[in-house]
């Protein structure tokens, strides 16, 4: 779904930067990626080369179901950055995806973020589409 | 207490007074923050062998170099350990352990900072939108992350797991401002500083019917912006028993980072690392400090220090912070952040400094809100952010 037109443009991922790129490309696809270690079975996010488990540099890539619950929230109300503070209120928060990954991202396609949004809410992946990026966001599932 | 070292001890101490410095750099409010210490140790700049700096004002990029030229010192230790509000705490730990190891002799600290001339939106602009690419940035910059809603992160879930609330978090507010009113420094900034509701005491009322800047938390949960630094020097015991003023030794140090972990509790800080390493040093526990000097960005950075130090356990931080317990004429419990930390005093961005010396006035006897007879005390500084990533530095402080 489209946000609808703002005049500021949100601060969108840059590169090169080889830790994230793959990530950032299978977003252009509507996929949300992380990362399995070979190895040991430990899943990798954010994206990087190396295994924070075990010794390894043998990872994969894996497509989440983009699903899970949002561990905590805040509904942002001042922000100086102009892209930011024509969007506000909006709603950032840690969602737990149900493959056992932890992100950041904001909680979208709510009436009013202050009553509509909880902790352990369960929510799914709603991608918004920019130029520069398909960005990752979330929504009451 | 029978195998604690006495091998460091803070034997100077300047914090510069005014909040809003004018036509002055950070280098300079460094270096005379520097020379007043300096006075109060009765040490010259050739007694300096160990610099420790965070790169506020460093030249050319070159933090621990242009330092040295500009004070003109030879250090033979040099660290530019840099992790935002909590480096000179890692400072304090570092400057201890160089000095026991015989490698220093005189410490200096030093920190200066114009935040507020320079109108730096520190809690609520938009972050990691400005360098080159990184990882991090990459992941996090598109969401609209400020400082105080990462804080607030920490607060909601601390909120859900353990029913504390707005109220009980307020107190901290309340308490911290009383001290700021007997603190003539504090007092004058919260009047040139035009800070919200005026120049007066607080009450949770005023706390919780203040704005909310993110949900959880309001305005008045939120450290001030001004401007200001301070320095200190730290000496071998050889050294620190020649000063003049009472010598406050370093007794423990424990440091540690925390960062995002999957399944991970943002409830829990970096303090629950680094406060067993150090009070295991020290020999004592939370349960015999008089003093807590903990990091104030916000209200729900002191509740979730206070029970990783040990204060109260896990989760009940809110009903340790109610009921007046924590001002520095309540016996029971410690004195918190007598000075009027960070929520009503200063705070230029990077706070740690003024922890270790407002703990050093208390311990010396000559803080506007003395608690007779203190002994102990712990400065607990935390750097960066408290909902995803930070580092801390636990010390703790006692007089003979």
């Amino acid at each position: 779904m489209p946000e609808p037109k703002k005049k500021f443009d949100l601060p969108m991922p840059k590169f090169p930067e080889p830790d994230t790129e793959p990530f950032w490309d299978a977003a252009k696809n509507h996929e949300l990626r992380y990362q399995v270690c070979d190895e040991c079975g430990g899943i990798v996010f954010h994206p990087r080369r190396h295994c924070t488990h075990c010794p390894s540099l043998n990872l994969t890539w894996k497509t989440s179901k983009g699903e899970g619950v949002i561990y905590s929230y805040s509904v942002v109300r001042q922000n100086y950055h102009p892209a930011f503070r024509e969007r506000i209120p909006y709603v950032i928060a840690w969602i737990d995806l149900d493959e056992g990954f932890r992100m950041l991202s904001n909680v979208v396609g709510v009436d009013d973020p202050a009553s509509d949004v909880s902790i352990g809410q369960r929510v799914r992946v709603e991608w918004q589409d920019f130029e520069a990026a398909s960005l990752p966001m979330f929504t009451p599932a | 207490m029978a195998t604690q070292t006495r091998d460091a001890a803070i034997v100077g101490i300047h914090e510069y007074p005014q909040r809003s410095i004018d036509g002055m750099t950070p280098l300079q409010i460094k270096a005379e923050s520097a020379v007043r210490a300096l006075q109060d140790a009765g040490l010259n700049w050739s007694d300096i062998d160990a610099v420790y700096d965070a790169g506020d004002g460093a030249q050319g990029g070159m933090a621990g170099l242009s330092i040295s030229e500009y004070f003109n010192i030879k250090p033979n230790v040099i660290d530019t350990t840099s992790v935002g509000g909590s480096s000179y705490e890692f400072h304090a730990s570092h400057a201890k352990r160089d000095i026991a190891a015989g490698k220093a002799h005189v410490a200096l600290l030093t920190y200066g900072s114009t935040a507020r001339s320079q109108s730096f939106n520190i809690g609520t602009g938009g972050r990691m939108t400005a360098g080159p690419p990184t990882p991090l940035g990459n992941m996090e910059s598109s969401w609209g992350m400020t400082l105080i809603s990462n804080y607030a992160l920490v607060a909601h879930r601390h909120m859900h797991e353990y029913g504390t609330t707005s109220e009980q978090l307020a107190e901290i507010s309340v308490v911290t401002r009383a001290h700021a009113m007997r603190n003539p420094e504090a007092k004058r900034a919260i009047e040139e500083l035009e800070l919200l509701p005026g120049v007066r005491e607080i009450t949770v009322e005023d706390v919780v019917t203040s704005r909310m800047i993110a949900d959880p938390l309001h305005l008045l949960e939120s450290c001030i912006i001004s401007d200001g630094g301070g320095a200190v020097i730290i000496a071998s015991a050889d050294v620190a028993r020649g000063c003049p003023h009472t010598p406050v030794w370093l007794l423990g140090t424990g440091e540690a980072t925390k960062y995002s972990e999957h399944g991970g509790d943002i409830t829990t800080s970096a303090a629950a690392q680094s406060g067993p390493t150090a009070f295991g040093e020290a020999g004592v526990t939370a349960s015999e400090i008089d003093i807590a000097m903990i990091y104030d960005s916000f209200t729900i950075t002191v509740l979730t220090i206070l029970e990783d130090l040990g204060f109260c356990k896990k989760g009940e931080g809110g009903s340790y912070v109610e009921g007046g317990g924590l001002y520095f004429d309540k016996p029971g419990q410690p004195a918190l952040n007598t000075d009027g930390g960070g929520l009503s005093s200063n705070h230029p961005g990077m706070r740690g400094i003024f922890l270790l010396i407002e703990a050093t006035r208390q311990l010396r006897g000559d803080s506007s809100s003395q608690v007779p007879d203190a002994k102990l005390a712990v400065a607990h500084g935390n750097g960066g952010m408290l909902g995803s990533r930070h580092a801390a530095a636990t010390i703790i402080l006692g007089r003979d």
